[in-house]
Formats: structure tokens, sequence, C-alpha cells
């Protein structure tokens, strides 16, 4: 049996790694008791499997793991699998939230090789709203933007520009509502995560390449919004959503709590 | 009084996207205290003067964690030292040290408590008090300013941090800590000292006279150091004021049952060391193991009741998530009925066969590697055992009372088993070590190679060796240390003996961090300028290689007309004051000279938790015994007692002629070294 999550990942929390994330998840679906089926040999893991990892520092609404169930140690009750997320996110540190939960088939391939594209909401900040419109222009009007890509410890050239899907300077009364104090600006972005996924700093510094030097833009925060699959020749998400949240924009930062 | 105290987090949050593995400094981990900062509660730091990932784990820390926030008048948060980095953008964006609860700034805390667990650690305290604005040196600090206390093993030489470090605690915490709390609790106000206190020094003084009548509590300043006119070195102290006690004892909890912490551990949202759940067994040992300081001062055996390290550990892992739970200890597989124990554990339903229980520090013997694949059955990578000393008799001298054939039925039982990886420590520059005893740590490893070699090909020994360090309040306390070039010369020999040995790794600690080490272990108050200065000049993580510079040391030990054959290769006399003579783990002084002797005499000294006293003082001197729940020794191995000591099992060995090419000209004895060869090699 094999359970879909899909959670979001907001605030402090937003700083550990996609390994630590997978640990965070292990022990808290060992403390909620689920029968986990673990991997054969002398060293036996559970079987959970995640998607495309986040950057450490970016946020997400849209995380997804897959968590192989042990059928023979389901009880005779079986396993309210709606009531999942409810059970879970108490057992997780805060910050991370699970919205979703369901079965899925076995022939359904993994996360890592079905999610296409990711939607992104990104902050950035030090430019204007005209100097970063001209910015978002330059890099959609190009055929290519090499940027510096780290690979194994190496740096290689790499073009940013078929990665890009979409790209706009978010409205401003949604820039408003997410930084009043209007440090930061919003980017709205669909990236491809094939042949590889672009990071959100990539992003930036694929702006960056015809940029003034005294004004760079510079990626403040970042939160993937969505990741894309495409089934029968549609885009959709790997779980339906029960709701969307309509304020994703501003749940960064609404969701922050001073300490 | 109760006051606000201010967050970093907003200046904190813009440093992490630029540093390494920012989730170092969120805080957040299960475990972690809404800390109220009520009325009149004084409030503590407590810090762990390395990485969040080393310091987090520490058991001592989480157990007075616990017991602070469940006081009415106290409270705790927590602090590490930061990274480079990380320490590199507080320092430039003005941010100070901070608590990961709630990122309070260090400064504002009443208290700044260590916990000081290695030696070369010493100069990131200065760093960490530093980092929290407060003056480095104790007499610089006014009424205003946070106490800085500290504990743990190396609070037993207290002297080279005397100038920084305002009150150490000897001991087992538990207790003394409420007391402590209470002392700092009655003193604070405007006429005495705290924030809010008048910017002076009395306040501060009468405080600081208090503590030092709380028994276990060691006030530096209130003891007056007298030095040789000749010699330059420390002769004693003498305590200033009446109240003041001349020799201050460590304190001993009697029942460990009394204190089941901690109980509710904290679990990281980042991966620490040790990162498991960790349930403490037993406290103390007295297998008497000569080099061990953590064996000689924390006596005597304290024993958990069985009952209670179960429920501890079903606890535990029900609420931590964990699967795999240490079972902590110095030498946990003597444990009473520590089969049972842990055949208990693995078999409650509650954990469902996937729950991995370790026992760091394995005895040397079959039986205990049998305890072992039992326990491990989950998951199996590779098992470690601590011979310390080549050969039989290096083996007599420290009290490691291992006989060869226990370590070959161990090894042989071991890879029996499935283990395909064995590890085993060694020490080197022990006391009457000759190139032959050296030279047995390739020859045991070897065999132990050839023993693997006939359940799987791929077998791999690795024989890790380390350089003795000389503790205070051990019977090598006088031993004078080996010098870094006689050190790093066996290092050669030993690397060059194994490298034709396929399947045996040599790994070893860089001798000069051992001689920076002896520094720090057995220096007197005049080691303190030289800490400072090391710290002065950039010297941080210290216990870190990449960071590591002995040159420092050296250079800092000059400055202060000091030298490292005056303070680490040095013998001791026997009638030459040392440094810690002020300061007692119970031992008496006659005893542990008695046994060095005994040391160079080659005679063995049986375990006294199950054979008659022989009086070293650590029971006899508190009103404490022994809590053991078995009256005899574990079955099996030699470890227990009623053993011939004068036999050892040597296994005959085979002399070759040829010296082992490579071997510098060395000094003292030992230099006819000849290649030893086990009689099972062809």
């Amino acid at each position: 049996m094999r359970i879909r999550f899909r959670f979001a990942k907001l605030g402090k929390v937003r700083f550990t790694s996609q390994r630590d994330t997978a640990r965070m998840w292990e022990r808290a679906l060992r403390r909620g008791g689920l029968p986990l089926a673990y991997t054969e040999g002398f060293s036996p893991r559970p079987r959970i499997s995640f998607g495309l990892a986040l950057p450490t520092g970016c946020e997400s609404r849209a995380e997804y793991l897959d968590v192989a169930l042990d059928e023979d140690r389901i009880g005779p009750d079986g396993l309210d699998v709606a009531a999942l997320p409810d059970r879970l996110t108490p057992l997780l540190p805060e910050g991370i939230e699970v919205e979703e939960a369901a079965t899925v088939s076995r022939a359904e391939g993994s996360l890592q090789q079905v999610v296409t594209s990711c939607s992104w909401t990104l902050r950035v900040a030090g430019v204007d709203r005209t100097g970063l419109g001209a910015l978002v222009a330059a890099l959609l009007d190009a055929t290519e933007v090499p940027i510096a890509r780290e690979r194994k410890g190496r740096e290689e050239r790499d073009d940013l520009r078929p990665s890009v899907l979409t790209l706009a300077v978010a409205a401003a009364a949604d820039d408003e509502a997410a930084d009043p104090i209007g440090r930061t600006l919003g980017l709205v972005a669909e990236l491809a995560t094939q042949p590889r996924g672009v990071r959100p700093v990539e992003l930036v510094r694929g702006l960056a390449v015809g940029a003034d030097p005294g004004h760079l833009p510079v990626l403040d925060r970042a939160c993937r919004t969505e990741q894309w699959i495409e089934r029968d020749g549609l885009r959709e998400e790997p779980l339906r959503r029960t709701a969307v949240p309509a304020d994703a924009w501003r749940a960064p930062h609404a969701l922050e709590r001073a300490s | 009084m109760g006051r606000e105290m201010d967050t970093l987090w907003l200046q904190v949050e813009s440093l992490l996207p630029h540093v390494s593995k920012p989730a170092r400094y969120i805080g957040g981990e299960l475990g972690s205290q809404e800390v109220e900062h009520r009325p009149g509660a004084v409030s503590w730091l407590l810090l762990y003067p390395d990485t969040y990932e080393v310091g987090l784990p520490n058991q001592g820390l989480q157990i007075l964690y616990e017991l602070l926030n469940e006081r009415q008048d106290a409270c705790a948060e927590r602090s590490y030292a930061p990274w480079t980095d990380m320490e590199a953008a507080m320092r430039a964006a003005g941010v100070p040290l901070f608590s990961v609860e709630h990122h309070h700034p260090a400064g504002q805390f009443d208290v700044l408590a260590f916990n000081l667990s290695a030696e070369l650690v010493s100069t990131n305290l200065l760093n960490l008090v530093d980092l929290a604005g407060v003056p480095v040196r104790s007499a610089d600090r006014t009424s205003v300013h946070p106490v800085v206390v500290a504990g743990g093993h190396c609070a037993f030489n207290p002297e080279p941090l005397a100038d920084f470090v305002d009150c150490f605690v000897l001991g087992d915490g538990e207790e003394a800590v409420g007391e402590v709390n209470e002392v700092l609790a009655a003193h604070r106000g405007p006429a005495g000292w705290g924030r809010g206190a008048g910017d002076d020094r009395q306040g501060r003084q009468r405080l600081l006279r208090a503590l030092s009548t709380v028994p276990g509590v060691y006030v530096p300043s209130c003891y007056e150091a007298r030095y040789d006119a000749v010699t330059g070195r420390q002769l004693g102290l003498a305590p200033r004021f009446p109240e003041t006690p001349a020799l201050v004892e460590k304190r001993t909890i009697a029942d460990l049952a009394a204190w089941p912490y901690p109980r509710a551990q904290l679990v990281p949202l980042t991966e620490v060391v040790h990162d498991r759940l960790n349930v403490e067994i037993f406290r103390g040992c007295t297998r008497g193991c000569r080099f061990c300081q953590a064996g000689m001062i924390t006596r005597p055996v304290r024993e958990r009741p069985a009952e209670q390290v179960r429920t501890m550990v079903s606890d535990g892992l029900a609420r931590t998530g964990y699967d795999e739970v240490a079972l902590t200890s110095l030498s946990s597989a003597d444990f009473s009925g520590i089969e049972d124990t842990v055949t208990s554990i693995i078999d409650d339903p509650a954990c469902s066969g996937q729950v991995s229980v370790s026992l760091p520090s394995l005895r040397v013997d079959a039986f205990t590697v049998g305890t072992a694949a039992q326990i491990q059955r989950v998951r199996r990578t590779g098992l470690t055992f601590a011979p310390e000393g080549g050969t039989w008799r290096m083996r007599q001298v420290i009290n490691k009372l291992i006989r060869e054939e226990d370590l070959y039925a161990a090894v042989d039982a071991a890879f029996g088993q499935g283990w395909k990886r064995v590890k085993l420590y060694f020490l080197i520059g022990l006391p009457t070590e000759t190139d032959q005893d050296t030279l047995g740590i390739v020859r045991l490893a070897s065999r132990c190679v050839e023993i693997g070699r006939r359940y799987h090909k791929g077998v791999t020994v690795t024989a890790s060796v380390g350089g003795f360090v000389p503790k205070a309040q051990t019977p090598f306390q006088w031993f004078g240390q080996n010098t870094v070039e006689e050190l790093t010369r066996k290092v050669h020999l030993l690397r060059d003996a194994a490298r034709p040995v396929r399947g045996l790794t040599v790994r070893w600690h860089d001798p000069r961090a051992t001689a920076a080490e002896g520094i720090v272990s057995r220096g007197d108050r005049r080691i303190g300028a030289v800490i400072e200065h090391v710290w002065r000049r950039g010297g941080t993580f210290q216990e870190w290689s990449e960071h590591f510079d002995l040159d420092l040391w050296t250079s800092a030990l000059a400055a202060s007309g000091l030298s490292l054959e005056e303070v680490v290769y040095r013998h001791r006399t026997e009638d030459e004051a040392l440094p810690w003579d002020h300061v007692s783990a119970g031992l008496h002084r006659d005893f542990l000279w008695q046994d060095f002797q005994d040391a160079l005499a080659e005679h063995g000294l049986e375990d006294c938790r199950w054979t008659p006293c022989y009086d070293c003082g650590a029971c006899t001197g508190f009103g404490v015994e022994h809590v053991v729940a078995s009256a005899v020794p574990p079955a099996g191995g030699s470890q227990g007692t009623g053993q011939d000591l004068s036999t050892g099992g040597q296994v005959p060995v085979r002399f070759l002629p040829t010296a082992p090419t490579g071997a510098a000209p060395g000094r003292g004895p030992g230099q006819d070294t000849a290649v030893l060869v086990g009689e099972g090699r062809g």
C-alpha cells in the first residue's frame, strides 16, 4: 500500500535540509504508529520516497512524499487515510503541515520521475519595480541565458532559458500584502524540472546577467507553490487539492512568528 | 524582578541564507522548552563550547536543562558555538551570541554555564563569553555581568581556566545545580548582583564568596595562588576567606534511580552526533584503567534499576520516534543482567522488531559479542573494541586486563556473526612503553585480520591510535607525556609495519594536538594566559583538525616563559605540588601514587565492584557505595575476577630477525625492534 502526502514547509524550519526533512518524517511516522514497510537486507530502512529536493532555505506549500505501508500489519479496522494529515501534523516540527493524504497505485511512477515543473513565488531585493520588469522582459526575450551552476562540486556553464517556462513580476497589490514595507518585490515563475531542476537562486542569477552591477537582484525568499505532473496530456498536481489556498502569497509571512 | 528579553531572531534570520548548515541556529527541537522567564527566576544559558552537532546530544547539559526548567526559581535555554562562517557574519552584523530557543542575547542571561568535556574547547569558551559581550576575564566583570560557571570532566583540573570561569562545579550536577541556583537567587537584586545591580564589583564578590561555600563548588577568585620563586610553578592555593574550604570535593549522587533524566531527550531537526535515544544505565566505573580519567573521577558504580531502564527506553522511543537506542555508561556490558535488559527491549512488541540497540564501549570478549549480535540484528555495520595496549605487559601497566585470547575470540565471534569491519582502539605513549609494545598493536590487529579472512575475503580491521595524555586525578598524573617527535616516530613505526598487511588500516590522532591537550590537561593558572593568547590570535575550534595549529600554542607558551618540556613532557615528582591538589574526586593521593607504582611494576588490580575494597577513597570519603544489582562479575571473558593474572594468555609469536624499514632511531627503551608475527601466519 502506497500513501502519498502533500505538506507545507514554512517559517524557521525552512532552514533544514531535504535530508533533515526526511528524517523528521521517518520519526513522525514511527511515532504515529504507522506500519511502515521496510527495505530488505542488513540495514532495513523505511520505504519512503520524496520528490524533488527543496533547496535549504526555501519554503514550500507543495511538498510530496510517498510512504509504503506493510498491509499485513494494518489492523482489522483498516487505515483512515483521510485522517492522517491531522494525525501527523502535531508529530512534525512547527512549520511542517500535512495537508493531504491519499493512496496511490503502485503503477504510478515515482515523484522524482513524474514531476515536470514547479511553480514558485520569489521575493527579490536590490531592484525597483521598473528595473525588475526590465530584467524579466530581457530574460524572456533572450534565446540563451548562460549561468554558472554548481554540479557535484564543480562549476559548469549552463543555459537557463529553456527551463524558464513562465516568469512575471507580481501585481503591486500582492506585493503590498506580502511585504508592507516594500523592501522586496514578488516574482512568479514556473520552472522546468527536466532534465534537471532549476533552483530559485539560479533563476535570480539568470536575471542578474543583464543587470546594472549597482542594482543586482538578490533572492530574499522563495516558496514552491505547486509541483506539476502530466497525466493523459493534462497538467495537474500529484495530489488533487481539496482547496487551493487563495492567500498562498501571504502565507510565508503570515505564518512566521517572532519568537 | 521579571523582565522581557530581546529577541534577535530577525537579525539572525537575515544571516542564515549565507551560512553553512543554518538549521544549527533555529532551535525547534522536540523537547525544546517554551522557556518562561518568571519574576525572580534565575536565567541560565547552558552552553556547549563546540558546534551544535557535537554539543546538542550532551546528556549532562540536557539533564540540567530539565532540572532547571522544572524549578520555579530558575529557567534555562541553550546555546552552542557558531561555526566560523556564522561567527564572522554575526560579528560583522553586530549580532551577539544567542540562545537557540528564543534567540535571546546571551549577555542578558544571569548565568553562562559551560560543559567542559575536552581540553581544547577552552579557547571556544573564551570566544563564546566574548561573543556574549561579557569580559572574558573574571576580574573584569562587574555586578551586572552574568556569572560564568563550568562543569564536566575538565573541571577536575580547573586551573587553566581559573582566570575566566567564576565558579566550577565538580562531579554530578543533579543536586548541586539547585543549591547553586538558590545562592544566585538569594543574592540577586539592586544591592547584590544581576542586571539592575550597581556597576561595581562588591555585589558580585559577595555572591562569589557565598558560592564558594556550596559543597562541590570551586570559586578561583576566593583563593590566592602561591608560586615557587625559582621554578615559577604553582605551589598551592590558599583560601582568602575563612568560610572558603581549602579542599573542594566533588558531588556524588548516591542513587541514579532518583534521577531518571533526561525525561524528554531533545530530538534535533538536523543531524547531530549520537543521533539516537540515549539512556544512561549506570554511572561510574571501577575497571580501574589507569589512563582513564572518566573511570577515576566518577566512582563509585551506580546502576540504574533494570526496570527503570526498560521504562525509559520504551517511553523514550515512543516519544521521539527514534529507531535506535544506546544504553550508555563507561562500560555498558558490565551492567548487571545486561542480556535480559536488551532482550526485553528488542522483544518489546511496541518496537516491532525495528529497533536497534547499541552498547557503546563493548567489553572485549566473545560473550559480549554474542549479546551484541543478538541486539544489533537490525543494523550491523562495525564493532569496536578497545584493547588500548598492544602487549599483555602493556595492558597490565595500564590495568586493561584483556587477554589476547579474549580479543581473538571476540573478533572471531564478530566476524563469524556477520560483521565485516572491526575497529580497535589503542593508546601510544603510555608509561614504560617499548617499541615492542607499540608494534604489538600491529601484531594484534594483523591477527584479527587473519581471523576475519576465515569468514570473508573483504574484512577490514582499523587500528585507531591515540597519543596518551596524562590526566589529573589519575594514577598517571605524574607521568611525563611523550613528545610530539616520539609519538610521531611511533606512529611511523606502526604505519610502516601495517603497510604490507592487507585489510589493516592504521589511523592516528595528530601528535601535535596531543601535545596541546597536554598543556591544558595538567597546566596550572599560568596556562590561562596561554589560552587567552591562542584565542586572541584566532585559535578557536582547536578540536577540529582544519583549525588546529600547534604553533599558536607553542608561541603562546613562549610568551609566558613556558615550554612544552616544562608543562607537558616533564615527569612530576612524588612530593611536587600538583595544580589540582585543592580539588578532589575522592581518590586519595597515596592510593593514586601506589597505583602508579603498581603500574610501573606491571601489577594489575581487580575491579572492586565484586572484590574487597582497596580504599581508593571514592566511596568512604563521601559515605556512598556501589549500587550493583549482581553480586558476581559477568560471565565469560577475562575482565571478571578469579583469573590468574600472571599468565595473560599471550599467544606465542615468532620473532623474525629483520628490523622494519623506516623505523627512526628512537629514544628510551625498546630500540631493538623486531617484526613480530603471530604464529598463524604462513
